[in-house]
């Protein structure tokens, strides 16, 4: 089981308490009626699907019940952090970079 | 290839068993080939058997990363059935089944095929709305499934508790008589064997990084870690890896990568006659031929390639287990896994064209793909040595995902199938 860390409540939880949301960073088109076919498939059912680094959303459902993101690793599972709704996606490769820094500084 | 029987069991039994040589060969790569599929899992090599056998096409490599069924095929719950709601999805179960009935025979290797019986439980007055749905359209399209009162129920399966007061109720089940089991490695090396023994290379080991494609867009063959193999078609047929592979293509495709769990207990004496299975509380369950529990249980809510999952989702599968047979309560577990599926958002398979000339695509069987094995590489290899899909499957499409056509088990079944 996973454990989460939800930005808002500012506190790692299990994940029975969250509910996956897919994809994030989608935007609605907003002139959803007038799209082509093909932007609708690609806004309705194309989803990145990486093996790695991924940004999804989860729901803090049993909890402060307010959607945000996380940036996760699909093959190790790990979280490399998690962000609020509506901020831009993190820069993975720095928060690695201070981790490894920080390691080498111990 | 040495034709089994019981005379060549015999035969080997007086020289000591000295005689029986390789199921399959490891050749190395040859340069270029006429077809590559990508990936040998029973619907990769059943694929290529059927494309030497059926189409003439023997110039063909099945490449595999790991061990041949070492990915989905060695990891489900070998459930066979067809009882399927819309055509679309009847079609191509029904076809595999067929074809499940004398695969022994036909690859002359036991699949162990055994049709105990597939029984979907029904507890409450949806399920039940929903079952009987399902067997009217089931044999009105000419397919086996009955509907069974809770007794009838526990006469077929005498381990089931119908109590009124039990904490799933049981007011009914579906009964697919001809559903049951097959014994998946067989089912890999059965295809091996055959598919090699007609001149298919089946190449272990060999992970593909890259496609290539000349400057019109077909593609021309494959970067591996064995180096650049060429081919006029490719066939991805990879599971939970094939939208990372239709990537390498430049093609996003519709699917989602999931982690699918099982497990099984210790061996037990024979005493559970048929395949359980429980849509509403999420349980499926049967008896291996070596006297396992064979148990199924949900994906995992996330997308993941860790081929484990999380320890809450088998616990609520076993938490209904024992439930509905309250003599397992003290069975002891031995092992779990989990498999990586691709999850399509109807729950219904892709098999078609893709965009890129050349390049065919078979996925997104999800939590089911064992069943297909046969029908998916019959029809696979009538798509690739053709061009076009074969009537049973021409519903499958990529694009239906842009047209809307689409085959909506998922709504159907409201669970993993």
């Amino acid at each position: 089981m996973l454990l989460i860390y939800c930005p808002y409540c500012e506190e790692e939880r299990s994940e029975l308490e969250f509910r996956n949301a897919g994809d994030a960073h989608i935007v609605r088109p907003t002139n959803i009626a007038e799209i082509s076919d093909e932007e609708f498939e690609e806004f309705f059912f194309l989803r990145q699907n990486p093996k790695g680094l991924i940004f999804e959303r989860w729901r803090h459902i049993h909890g402060c019940g307010r959607f945000f993101n996380a940036a996760r690793d699909t093959v190790s599972d790990r979280f490399y952090t998690t962000y609020k709704a509506g901020e831009p996606k993190p820069d993975v490769a720095a928060i690695l970079k201070g981790e490894q820094d920080k390691g080498a500084a111990r | 290839m040495r034709k089994y029987s019981v005379f060549a069991v015999a035969r080997e039994a007086l020289r000591g068993h000295k005689g029986w040589g390789p199921q399959w060969a490891s050749p190395e790569p040859r340069k270029d080939y006429d077809v590559i599929i990508i990936g040998g899992g029973g619907h990769g090599l059943g694929a290529a058997y059927y494309l030497a056998k059926e189409h003439g096409i023997t110039n063909v490599a099945v490449l595999e990363k790991g061990w041949i069924g070492g990915g989905n095929t060695g990891r489900n719950t070998t459930i066979i059935r067809s009882n399927y709601l819309y055509e679309e999805s009847m079609d191509i179960y029904e076809h595999s089944l067929k074809l499940w009935e004398n695969l022994s025979q036909d690859l002359n290797y036991n699949v162990m095929y055994s049709p105990r019986g597939v029984m979907m439980l029904s507890h409450n007055i949806h399920d039940q709305q929903s079952f009987k749905r399902h067997i009217n359209a089931n044999r009105l399209y000419g397919i086996d499934n009955e509907w069974l009162t809770p007794e009838q129920a526990k006469a077929y399966c005498p381990p089931l508790d119908i109590a009124k007061n039990a904490r799933y109720p049981i007011n009914g089940a579906a009964l697919q008589r001809r559903g049951g089991t097959a014994r998946h490695d067989a089912v890999a090396w059965g295809y091996a064997r055959g598919a090699s023994d007609r001149g298919v290379h089946i190449i272990q080991n060999c992970e593909v990084t890259g496609i290539r494609r000349d400057e019109n867009g077909n593609v021309t063959g494959v970067d591996t870690n064995r180096g650049f193999i060429g081919a006029r078609k490719i066939g991805v047929s990879a599971a939970g890896h094939s939208s990372v592979l239709m990537e390498m293509a430049g093609v996003r495709v519709p699917l989602q990568s999931q982690p699918l769990q099982a497990l099984v207990s210790e061996p037990l004496k024979p005493m559970f006659p048929c395949v359980v299975m429980s849509n509403s509380v999420h349980a499926y369950i049967s008896q291996s031929d070596k006297g396992e529990l064979v148990i199924g249980a949900g994906t995992d809510q996330y997308n993941s390639y860790s081929q484990t999952g999380g320890l809450q989702i088998i616990t609520h599968t076993l938490d209904a287990i024992c439930e509905l047979f309250p003599m397992f309560r003290r069975v002891k577990m031995m092992r779990q896994w989990g498999g990586i599926v691709d999850v399509t958002q109807d729950r219904s398979p892709i098999q078609g064209v893709t965009p890129v000339p050349g390049l065919f695509l078979n996925a997104g069987w999800g939590t089911g793909g064992f069943k297909a094995t046969p029908g998916s590489a019959n029809l696979f290899a009538h798509l690739i040595a053709r061009g076009e899909p074969h009537r049973l499957a021409a519903g499958l499409t990529l694009d239906r995902f842009r047209t809307g056509r689409l085959i909506d088990e998922a709504a159907a079944a409201a669970v993993a199938h």
